[in-house]
């Protein structure tokens, strides 16, 4: 602190009487900005349903939350890149290799932002896609189930932040580096020959129109910067795709400052449709690489994980044409293709005014190479001739940009804490909302697609504070649902939510209902440990390694006596739930097990492996609610000492002579 | 050191406290345009730190200023998140403008006007002069860019305002100068 602090903090004092009046007194904050029918509009009668299904990020609690919209009512939370121990994700031997990656398991990621498919621009309802912000991955959660189909890990890459966004026939979904690395070629190199030695990526993930299966396509080498986010181009535009960048600077240290040095940063224009044609061509080369493929078969219920050696890298150096800057103001965050396709916003953070990009201007400016010279030997299109308009005084801090189905744009503004609705086309603001507080995402229903649905739009916000009853220091996140049916925005109901959501997509319940599978077949499963009826359970021992075939129905397992287990011996209960009912999951859990529980619904097998490490009676129980006899659906494994000539047996509803081996075994 | 910041919260206590009266929850309906403004100014926290309006509102210097930021409605903005770094002239530094200057930029015609002026007193980011280098620009919230000098441990801004106390805040750094920033014309 300057030395000359302390007199001003003694002027501090003698004035404090007269301080903080400000605006405290205001009413407004929680109280506030209520419209008088806003109950009706978010109530949803017991029973009824909700019009929109809104998938939610879960930023650090890596996974994806599922609510109902008008009435913000939570519906589930899908694991996807963080184990969770509710069901077993992670936990099972199932579901573990859905975690693997090139650096073995990794349990957490940070899931920043959903990307449901589209067909033709327009929501499809078949999968939405994740990205784990940390290691760098994208996941598919295939929307008949609500489950985690396909996590691919993102080579070369570092922070996939840029992601993932898809093409408007979820052709590709896309990956950038938040952070440059250095690529290929020696890693170990000081931090600061970062200019030298860090570049970028950006990936392009082919989606299997079928299967939905995702394979890297190929990879584009770029200058070293960070990679923030991306929207494809729609109708006019579709082959191209728009990434936001900052620290055009190459920073390396204090980005705070060091990134914000320069007026303008870019936004990025890469033709991917050419792209795909240089990389058919053989422009590109397989370079080593190293990642995994981890996809959940629903048939066998289990997962498999291949780690993948090498991808197809193109450099652009070889690559004509592909690859445009458009200079943006201060850092773009966001980057925004109207549904139209012709208009692309740039969110500079830091910038006074939000920029609006003409897609036809662009074209023109490629073709007349009207350019204001290049960065990293790529061609920098000039500012004012690409450019379709300004929007003077939007507020402070824009960061994303969502469009109605009116020509409208909505920008959510972080450091005023708002939202500004504009006009696409003369770029004049029309209405302003605060938000409770700190906005970051926002999203119209149907917002990114070539034709959203309007009517709700939400704030997801990053400073709950107050909003609700306190919780101590840790409290949810706050988000706001907004009324845009008319010309004014109107705050109706006020929600909160589970982890730290970024971004959210919401498509109308009917897209996918009626494809939400309610049970697993029975007859279908092919996992190899299943047990499809209680005549196949069994006990097995390979060295010290034992597997139980375990069944589950209303009100017993089978087996649930089960002895002859060792000190030491691993033990792994193949449990399948043989109801065919809807919501009649069966859960399992046994005393001291290092992991968690499994769940396991109608006609699925899941398995938990166990460490039999102590001797004596273990219990072990349904931990899913299932019947009014769910507290009687319990058994004991029994552990003896290791060499015990206790025999290896199992039974359910039947005593055995009874072997007791007590006075034999423990020590004095 | 300790006994003036007892003093200071104190104060603010009985500031907060006495608005608790008027604050009790309402449950009725307000039309959303009678809420313009948003931010956490609002927010009743005793315990936190002051962010850096309200450093800025305990100091008999800045009274010019915080009527100036409450006249351009900038104490929600300023309340949030931010971080900021607030450049914040001394009254004596507005005094130093041709007579007549302040109370012309008061009136509610000329509020864009202030906003402008107030807005290029502060810096998204939080920088302690440690952090400032001799001829390091710096993009402010109203667009135009300030430059810093360094020497001989004085801290000046575009030549003309010397830093003369540095104010850690919760959501940022108040740094008093001896003289108003005019933003160079669009």
């Amino acid at each position: 602190m300057n030395p000359n602090s302390n007199r001003f903090l003694s002027a501090l004092a003698i004035t404090a009487i007269a301080a903080v009046s400000l605006n405290s007194c205001k009413p407004k904050g929680a109280e506030a900005a209520i419209s008088g029918d806003a109950a009706s509009k978010v109530y949803v009668a017991p029973g009824k349903y909700d019009e929109f299904y809104d998938f939610v990020s879960g930023g650090f609690n890596g996974q994806m939350s599922v609510y109902g919209i008008p009435s913000g009512r939570l519906l589930r939370i899908i694991p996807v890149f963080s184990t969770f121990a509710e069901n077993g994700y992670g936990f099972s031997e199932e579901t573990k290799p859905m975690l693997n990656t090139s650096h073995g398991f990794v349990p957490w990621d940070d899931l920043h932002h959903i990307a449901l498919s589209t067909t033709n621009g327009e929501h499809d309802g078949r999968w939405v896609f994740a990205n784990g912000n940390n290691t760098p991955r994208i996941a598919r959660v295939d929307l008949k189930s609500f489950r985690t189909a396909e996590i691919i890990e993102i080579p070369n890459s570092a922070g996939n932040h840029s992601s993932p966004f898809i093409t408007e026939n979820t052709e590709y979904t896309v990956a950038g580096t938040r952070f440059s690395i250095p690529i290929q070629g020696n890693p170990d190199v000081p931090i600061n020959t970062y200019k030298q030695n860090f570049k970028g990526t950006i990936s392009f993930v082919k989606v299997d129109s079928s299967t939905g299966h995702m394979n890297i396509a190929f990879q584009i080498l770029t200058p070293g910067v960070n990679f923030d986010l991306s929207r494809a181009g729609k109708g006019k535009s579709h082959d191209w795709f728009f990434f936001s960048c900052y620290n055009s600077e190459k920073a390396n240290t204090l980005l705070e400052v060091n990134a914000s040095a320069k007026d303008k940063d870019f936004i990025m224009a890469v033709n991917w449709k050419k792209a795909e044609q240089y990389a058919k061509a053989g422009k590109g080369k397989m370079v080593p690489a190293e990642y995994a493929h981890n996809i959940y078969d629903e048939v066998k219920h289990q997962a498999t994980s291949t780690i993948e050696k090498q991808v197809l890298m193109l450099d652009p150096k070889d690559c004509p044409d592909m690859i445009y800057f458009i200079p943006c103001p201060k850092s773009p965050h966001g980057t925004d293709v109207d549904p139209t396709g012709e208009y692309i916003v740039g969110s500079g953070k830091l910038a006074a005014l939000i920029p609006v990009f003409s897609f036809t201007k662009i074209q023109q400016a490629i073709a007349n190479k009207t350019f204001d010279g290049t960065f990293d030997g790529f061609p920098i299109l000039k500012y004012e001739a690409v450019l379709h308009g300004e929007v003077q005084k939007p507020g402070l801090g824009p960061l994303h940009t969502e469009f109605d189905n009116n020509g409208n744009a909505y920008t959510s503004m972080f450091v005023s804490s708002e939202i500004v609705k504009w006009n696409i086309k003369d770029v004049k603001v029309l209405d302003r909302v605060p938000t409770y507080y700190s906005i970051g995402h926002l999203s119209v229903m149907g917002g990114p697609t070539r034709k959203p649905y309007g009517k709700y739009m939400i704030a997801y916000n990053k400073i709950t504070k107050d909003r609700y009853l306190p919780t101590g220091p840790e409290l949810a996140q706050s988000a706001q649902l907004y009324d845009i049916s008319g010309d004014k925005m109107k705050m109706i109901l006020d929600f909160p939510t589970v982890g730290e959501p970024h971004y959210a997509e919401a498509i109308p319940a009917e897209k996918i209902r009626n494809n939400s599978i309610k049970i697993y077949k029975i007859e279908e499963n092919q996992n190899p440990y299943a047990a499809k009826g209680e005549a196949q359970t069994k006990v097995t021992r390979n060295g010290n390694e034992v597997h139980v075939y375990m069944t589950a129905i209303r009100s017993h397992l089978t087996p649930d006596n089960i002895e002859g287990i060792q000190q030491g011996d691993v033990v792994y209960f193949h449990v399948t739930n043989l109801e065919q009912d809807w919501d009649v999951p069966h859960g399992f859990a046994i005393k001291n097990a290092n992991n968690a529980e499994i769940l396991i619904m109608p006609g699925e097998t899941q398995t938990l492996k166990y460490i039999a490490d102590k001797v004596g009676i273990f219990p072990f129980y349904c931990t899913d609610f299932c019947s009014a006899l769910h507290q009687e659906m319990q058994g004991y494994l029994r552990v003896s000492p290791k060499g015990s000539n206790v025999a290896l047996m199992f039974s359910t509803g039947k005593n055995y002579p009874a072997v007791d081996t007590t006075t034999k075994t423990v020590k004095p | 050191m300790k006994k003036v910041f007892n003093f200071t919260l104190l104060a603010a206590v009985l500031v907060l406290s006495s608005c608790n009266n008027n604050t009790t929850p309402v449950v009725q309906s307000e039309s959303t345009e009678a809420s313009p403004a948003a931010g956490q100014s609002a927010v009743q926290d005793n315990e936190s730190a002051k962010d850096v309006v309200k450093v800025a509102a305990s100091s008999k210097d800045h009274t010019t200023l915080v009527a100036a930021v409450k006249q351009a409605q900038l104490v929600d903005a300023l309340s949030n998140a931010g971080p900021f770094t607030v450049f914040a002239p001394t009254n004596a530094a507005f005094e130093k403008l041709p007579k007549g200057t302040v109370e012309d930029l008061m009136k509610p015609e000329n509020k864009e006007k202030l906003q402008d002026i107030l807005q290029y007193h502060v810096y998204v980011g939080s920088l302690n002069t440690d952090l400032m280098q001799d001829g390091q620009t710096l993009n402010e919230v109203n667009g135009g860019n300030i430059t810093i000098s360094k020497k001989d441990g004085k801290v000046m801004i575009n030549n003309s305002a010397t830093i003369i106390a540095s104010i850690p805040a919760s959501n940022g750094i108040i740094h008093v100068i001896d003289a108003v920033l005019l933003p160079p014309a669009k």
